[in-house]
């Protein structure tokens, strides 16, 4: 009993450990979004708050939790309350299965544990598609239970976009499956090691390079970002589904959104780039001696990685314009679903030619 | 421990399927399927059937019950008896069936004969998700491919049916 009570120990320091990061990357997101969008723009962003504006996210924080919560009339308040528990609760419980380091084992008073994977189950990307696709179900009812026509109109079209993207994301992900022989995310981590060679982008025999495209675009969307926001289109649809959401629900489909965004780009830097893995053979500090603290530069490209896709997330907001809802889905359904689908066949053909060893 | 876990699962599943009738409101019901399909992949949990858990979310809960719910908001549903009048019915079948879960339960003394194919394969050195890519593509071959020229069909035959429309609003 005391080591199945250990190992539920060590299970929520890891899980408090996780969320405290990637709620600290949310804060940092929300003002990086802001700064970042303002350098592009040739303004200066947030500046009142803090020395350079760098309090930002606490005073936006304060706000929110202070502000009246309002519900609407003729709203389901039921529905209401909680379409926002289930659009945040998706978004953060995929984390749990991302390696965000080397998967050495420690022993700690006799019970082995990985330190840097809360769970290390055996079918971790399906797990993480699984609850993504969950996500929607909280903008989806709480358009439906806002009894307003603009929330209603956001909340269908998120439907119909996530439905499309998602069958995107996860065939663009089968050419990796079939490379790494594995659905476990620290598998298929391991499987990249040694070098920028042989990360699934470029790995031989077959460069998962248009996958890679692909799923980046269709996470883009599945996020609900720039291009793809049309769920939310403010030219068209006020806010979209969350128009009628007013403080603390409101900043949980707004941590919902930021969250699930950190969490793609896990997923990308994890199956595509290597995830921990540096892009050169083993690590800078293993080879000087140093293997005992070498997970530290791991961790560190895990970071850069994920961080290069969230300033893609910023680059993108930036640089284009919205699509049209027809452009949305014929670019769905037409161009990125062959893509996909080619990429698998060509992908299957290479590796049974030239198996990997 | 186990037999906890299922008579949860179970107990969970049944009530949610009966909710998911008997609900006035369409959106209710649709959630109340929610919450069974994910008992139902916990049920494949604990049957050590990782794999099919995991699809069992992404297909029925992820795509198919989001279309449900497309299409209950974009048809609006009054909130009328959708089913009500056919309650006595429902309860005679549905209390037949359960007397006769109950006989049977009775008659064989439990149902001691749990298959454990996932627990072999893994002995096998084989995942879960491997044994059932391999029986699914040598014993069931034939099944497995008559599956997807059915599926093949229904959507050729779904592409036309919305074409022929289009075609007639056209003309």
């Amino acid at each position: 009993m005391t080591e199945l009570s250990l190992r539920l120990a060590v299970s929520v320091v890891q899980i408090a450990a996780v969320m405290g990061v990637v709620m600290l990357t949310v804060m940092i997101l929300t003002l990086a979004e802001r700064k970042v969008l303002g350098w592009m723009q040739d303004r200066m962003g947030p500046m009142e708050v803090g020395p350079y504006g760098i309090l930002q996210p606490i005073a936006d924080g304060l706000k929110l939790f202070f502000k009246e919560d309002i519900v609407p009339a003729g709203a389901n308040k039921f529905m209401f309350s909680l379409a926002p528990i289930l659009a945040m609760v998706p978004a953060l419980i995929g984390f749990a299965v991302v390696p965000f380091g080397p998967s050495h084992k420690v022993e700690l008073f006799g019970i082995t544990i990985e330190p840097f994977v809360i769970s290390d189950i055996n079918i971790g990307i399906l797990y993480i598609l699984a609850f993504t696709s969950i996500g929607a179900y909280g903008i989806i009812l709480g358009g439906w239970a806002s009894n307003s026509k603009y929330s209603l109109l956001g909340g269908l079209r998120s439907a119909a976009q996530v439905i499309s993207y998602e069958l995107n994301v996860g065939l663009a992900i089968v050419g990796v499956l079939i490379l790494a022989g594995s659905l476990s995310l620290v598998k298929i981590t391991e499987a990249q090691a040694g070098g920028f060679w042989h990360w699934f982008v470029f790995a031989l025999p077959a460069p998962q390079i248009f996958a890679f495209v692909v799923f980046v675009i269709s996470a883009v969307a599945e996020t609900n970002r720039v291009p793809f926001d049309l769920p939310e289109a403010e030219s068209e649809l006020v806010a979209g589904f969350f128009t009628e959401y007013s403080g603390m629900r409101f900043a949980f489909f707004f941590i919902a959104e930021y969250a699930n965004m950190v969490l793609v780009s896990c997923v990308a830097a994890a199956m595509f780039l290597g995830g921990w893995n540096a892009p050169y053979p083993g690590t800078i500090l293993a080879h000087v001696g140093l293997e005992q603290v070498a997970w530290i530069e791991n961790l560190a490209w895990f970071t850069v990685k994920a961080y290069a896709f969230l300033f893609l997330f910023f680059w993108l907001r930036a640089t284009l314009p919205r699509l049209r809802y027809d452009q949305l889905m014929k670019f769905g359904w037409k161009v990125m679903l062959p893509i996909a689908l080619g990429n698998i066949v060509v992908t299957s053909i290479a590796v049974y030619l030239f198996p990997r060893g | 421990m186990d037999q906890v876990f299922f008579f949860y699962f179970a107990l969970v599943i049944a009530a949610s399927s009966v909710l998911v009738v008997a609900m006035r409101n369409p959106i209710y019901s649709a959630l109340s399927l929610l919450i069974m399909f994910f008992h139902v992949a916990g049920l494949y949990v604990t049957l050590h059937a990782e794999f099919l858990a995991a699809v069992q979310i992404i297909v029925y809960a992820g795509a198919i019950l989001v279309l449900y719910l497309f299409v209950v908001m974009l048809l609006n549903l009054r909130q009328d008896d959708r089913y009500h009048r056919q309650w006595p019915v429902a309860a005679a079948i549905g209390s037949v069936l359960a007397i006769e879960a109950i006989v049977l339960t009775l008659l064989k003394g439990g149902t001691a004969a749990v298959v454990r194919t996932g627990q072999e394969s893994e002995a096998a050195g084989l995942g879960n998700t491997e044994a059932l890519g391999d029986v699914l593509y040598s014993t069931y071959l034939f099944p497995f491919e008559v599956a997807s020229l059915i599926l093949l069909v229904a959507m050729i035959g779904a592409i036309i049916l919305a074409k022929k429309d289009l075609e007639g609003r056209q003309a």
